[in-house]
C-alpha cells in the first residue's frame, strides 16, 4: 500500500495561515494503516493545530471528516456541502487523494498534510518500508520475488554491486542488500541457474512514467 | 583486432599486462594529469581514467583520457551509468572513440551520496553488465542498443569491467562476472586483493565456470602506506577485507610505506602464479610516483613493445 | 508562590495511580485546587489524543500517574503510554507549548505520599509557566 509521513506542523500552519475555517480530511484507507492521516490521525492533528491557532491568538476552526477512500469520486463528492463550507481543506490522504478533491472542487484550495513516501508494507507494528516503484513492467519471476528495482540503491537488475557486505547495503548500513536477498531466496527455491540469466535494459522510456503520467482503460467496465 | 589498443595487443601476444589508474582533476587543471602521466608513462600499459569515482566531481573521463592520448599514454576510460542514460552514453562512445580512445572500462559507479553531490538524482538507467552487451552491440553489430540503425564508422571498443570477490554474497560474485563474460567484457580489472585466500577461492570459481578461458582477469592491487591506512579500509569500506596479519605486519614495520610496497611487489608475484589471472592493476590511490618502483621491483619492466 | 491556580488533568491507572490518590485522600494530604482525577483501567488505554484534548480543553497540565515500567498488569501497557507521551510532548514542541505540560510520573499503591508530592511541584510549575496558551478559552 501507499506509505505516508505526517508534514512538519511548521509547514502546514505556514500555509494555513489565510484560512481560518477548514477542513481537515483523512482517508480510511493506506494512511490509517501506516498512521499518517486515518480518523486517529486527523484528530490528533485537528487538536494540534488548533492549539497552536489559540496560542497565536488566531483560533482556526476545523472541520474533521475521514471517507473511506478520499481517491474515489463518490467519497470525494460526498464532501460537497462540507466542503462549500469552509475556506480551505488540509488533506491527510496521498498525493492521489489529494488531485482527487483538486479534480472536484475547483474554486477550494486543497493542501498536502502529508507526504506520500512510498509503496511498501509493514515489516512490524510501526515500520514501514518500500517494495515496489510501479516501474510498469514487473520482474519479480526474475528476481525470485525480490524488487531491485524498489530495493536496490542502484536499481541493479543483473547482481549486487561491490558495496554489498554481510547481507547489508554499504549506502545504508541497517538496509538489506536486495541482491543478497534475491540470491538466498533463489537458493532457498532451488534456483540459482535462473540468476545466471542477463537481464536486459529495462524500457523506461515506454512503460514507465517517463512516458508521462500513466492510465489503465478497461472498456469492459465503463457505462 | 576488437580495438587495436596496446592493452589488447599485450594480451593477444600472451603477455602478464599492467594497468594503473589516473584520477582526473578536481577542476580543469590540465598540469595534474601531465604530472600523474609523468609518473606512469613507460611503466603500465594503459591508464585507467576514472569517472567521477566515489561520485566526487572531476574532469569527465573521455576529456581526462584523450589529454592522457596526446601526453602519449594509453588510456582506459571508465564509464559509469550512474550519470548518463543510454543516450548520453552512446553519444559519449561515439566521440570517445573518434578522440582515439580504445579501451573502456564498464561500470555502475559508486552511489552519489558517497560524493560531493548528494541531492543528485542519478539514473542507472542501465547497470554495468547492460552496458558492457551496449558497447558489445555497438562494436560488434554496428548499430545502437535494441536497434537497426547502422552506426557511421567504427565503435573500436576494447571492453571492459569490474568484479569484487571480497564482496557478499560470496557465491554469486564469479556468477556475476560470468554474465559480464556473456554480456561481452574482454577483459575484468579487479577490487583490490589482500585476503588472497579468498581471492584464490574466487579464481577456482572463475575457471569452474570457464570465464578464464574467455576473460583476461588483472589482478586489483593497492599498496598499503601505513598501518592506519589498513585498519582504515578494513573497517570503512564494504567490500574490502584485510586479513589481520596483514595489518599486524604493517603495524611492526619500522616504516609503513617501505613495508607497503613489498607486500605489493609480493602480492604481484603470487597472483602471477594463479592460473588465468592475465595481469594486474595497480591502485596507487595518490601515489602514482611509486608505480614505476613497484613494477621494476616485480620485474615488470620493461613494459612490452606490441606494435 | 505561584500567580495563578493551575488546572490540572491526571489520568490515574486503576492499578498504582487510583490507589495512590485514594491514599493520598485517606491521609488527608494536600491536593491541588483544580485537579481532575480520570481514573483508566491502565495506563496504556490512554491514547496520544486525549492527552492532547485534555489541553486543549482547559488544563493547563497533564499527569499521568501510571505503574512502574515492567510492572504492567497487562504486561506492555505503560510501555505504549511512555511511547504516545514522547509522540504528544513532541507534538506540543511544535506548536509552542511547553513540554512540562504533559508528564508521567511512576508509582506504586501506596504511593500516596509521592503523588500528593508530585502533584504539589507539578502545580508550583505550572504556576510559573501561566496558563496553557492553546487552551479553549
Amino acid at each position: 500500500m501507499i506509505k505516508a509521513e505526517q508534514k512538519p506542523i511548521e509547514e502546514i500552519l505556514e500555509y494555513l495561515a489565510p484560512h481560518d475555517h477548514i477542513l481537515l480530511s483523512g482517508c480510511g484507507a493506506c494512511v490509517t494503516v501506516c498512521h499518517a492521516g486515518g480518523e486517529k490521525e486527523v484528530a490528533l492533528l485537528a487538536s494540534a493545530l488548533r492549539m497552536a491557532r489559540q496560542s497565536a491568538g488566531r483560533p482556526l476552526e476545523i472541520l474533521e471528516v475521514t471517507p473511506a477512500r478520499q481517491c474515489e469520486p463518490e467519497f470525494a463528492q460526498e464532501l460537497t456541502d462540507t466542503i462549500g463550507r469552509v475556506q480551505a481543506v488540509l488533506s491527510l490522504s496521498c498525493g492521489v487523494g489529494v488531485q482527487t478533491l483538486t479534480r472536484h472542487f475547483p474554486v477550494t484550495p486543497i493542501y498536502p498534510g502529508v507526504n506520500t513516501a512510498f509503496l511498501g508494507e509493514t515489516v512490524e507494528h510501526g515500520l514501514w518500508a518500500e517494495r515496489c516503484q510501479a516501474c510498469g513492467n514487473c520482474i519479480l519471476e526474475k528476481t525470485a520475488g525480490v524488487c531491485p528495482i524498489a530495493r536496490c540503491a542502484k536499481q541493479l537488475l543483473n547482481g549486487p554491486c561491490g558495496g554489498s557486505s554481510n547481507g547489508k547495503c554499504e549506502i545504508k548500513r541497517e538496509t538489506d542488500c536486495a541482491w543478497q536477498l534475491i540470491y538466498d531466496r533463489s537458493k532457498s527455491l532451488g534456483q540459482l541457474h535462473r540468476l545466471t540469466e542477463i537481464i536486459p535494459a529495462k524500457q523506461w522510456g515506454t512503460q514507465s512514467r517517463d512516458s508521462g503520467p500513466r492510465s489503465i482503460a478497461r472498456e469492459d467496465l465503463k457505462v | 583486432m576488437k580495438s587495436g589498443s596496446n592493452l589488447e595487443k599485450v594480451f593477444e601476444q600472451g603477455h602478464f599486462a599492467v594497468t594503473s589508474e589516473l584520477g582526473p582533476p578536481k577542476g580543469n587543471d590540465v598540469g595534474v594529469i601531465r604530472k600523474k602521466v609523468d609518473f606512469l608513462r613507460g611503466f603500465v600499459d594503459a591508464v585507467n581514467v576514472t569517472d567521477n569515482q566515489t561520485a566526487i566531481v572531476r574532469m569527465s573521463s573521455i576529456a581526462t583520457s584523450a589529454f592522457v592520448i596526446q601526453m602519449g599514454m594509453e588510456p582506459v576510460m571508465q564509464m559509469v551509468t550512474r550519470d548518463r542514460n543510454r543516450i548520453a552514453m552512446q553519444s559519449d562512445l561515439f566521440g570517445a572513440t573518434a578522440l582515439g580512445i580504445k579501451n573502456i572500462v564498464c561500470l555502475t559507479g559508486d552511489h552519489h551520496t558517497f560524493g560531493n553531490q548528494v541531492h543528485a538524482k542519478n539514473v542507472h538507467d542501465l547497470d554495468s553488465v547492460q552496458l558492457i552487451h551496449m558497447v558489445k552491440t555497438m562494436r560488434d553489430e554496428k548499430t545502437l542498443m535494441g536497434g537497426e540503425e547502422k552506426i557511421e564508422g567504427e565503435i573500436g571498443m576494447f571492453i571492459g569491467g569490474a568484479a569484487n570477490p571480497f564482496a557478499d554474497p560470496f557465491e554469486f560474485r564469479a556468477l556475476r562476472t560470468a554474465k559480464k563474460a556473456a554480456a561481452g567484457v574482454d577483459f575484468i580489472q579487479t577490487q583490490c586483493i589482500y585476503d588472497m585466500v579468498r581471492f584464490k577461492e574466487w579464481m577456482k570459481m572463475i575457471r569452474d565456470l570457464g570465464v578464464h578461458e574467455k576473460v583476461h582477469i588483472m589482478a586489483g592491487i593497492t599498496p598499503l602506506k601505513s598501518a592506519g591506512m589498513a585498519r582504515y579500509m578494513a573497517k570503512n569500506v564494504a567490500g574490502i577485507t584485510i586479513p589481520d596479519a596483514l595489518i599486524d605486519r604493517m603495524a611492526k614495520a619500522a616504516k609503513g610505506s617501505e613495508e607497503g610496497i613489498k607486500i605489493c611487489v609480493e602480492q604481484i608475484q603470487e597472483v602471477r602464479e594463479i592460473e588465468g589471472v592475465h595481469g594486474v592493476h595497480l591502485m596507487a590511490i595518490e601515489w602514482e610516483q611509486m608505480i614505476g618502483r613497484i613494477t621494476e621491483s616485480a620485474g615488470l619492466l620493461p613494459r612490452p613493445k606490441v606494435d | 508562590m505561584s500567580s495563578f491556580d493551575p488546572k490540572i488533568v491526571a489520568f490515574c491507572c486503576e492499578q498504582s495511580g487510583v490507589p495512590a490518590a485514594e491514599m493520598a485522600k485517606h491521609l488527608n494530604l494536600s491536593l491541588p485546587e483544580r485537579l481532575e482525577l480520570v481514573p483508566v483501567p491502565c495506563s496504556g488505554r490512554i491514547e496520544t489524543l486525549h492527552l492532547l484534548k485534555a489541553l486543549e480543553g482547559g488544563a493547563d497540565g497533564v499527569v499521568v500517574f501510571a505503574c512502574h515500567e515492567e510492572n504492567c498488569r497487562y504486561l506492555k501497557g505503560n510501555v505504549r503510554l511512555k511511547g504516545r507521551v514522547e509522540y504528544a510532548r513532541r507534538i506540543l514542541a511544535k506548536i509552542g507549548l511547553q513540554q512540562e505540560r504533559l508528564e508521567i510520573f511512576r508509582l506504586a499503591t501506596n504511593s500516596g505520599v509521592k503523588f500528593a508530592e508530585f502533584l504539589a511541584q507539578k502545580a508550583d510549575q505550572l504556576g510559573q509557566l501561566g496558563p496553557n496558551p492553546g487552551k479553549k478559552e
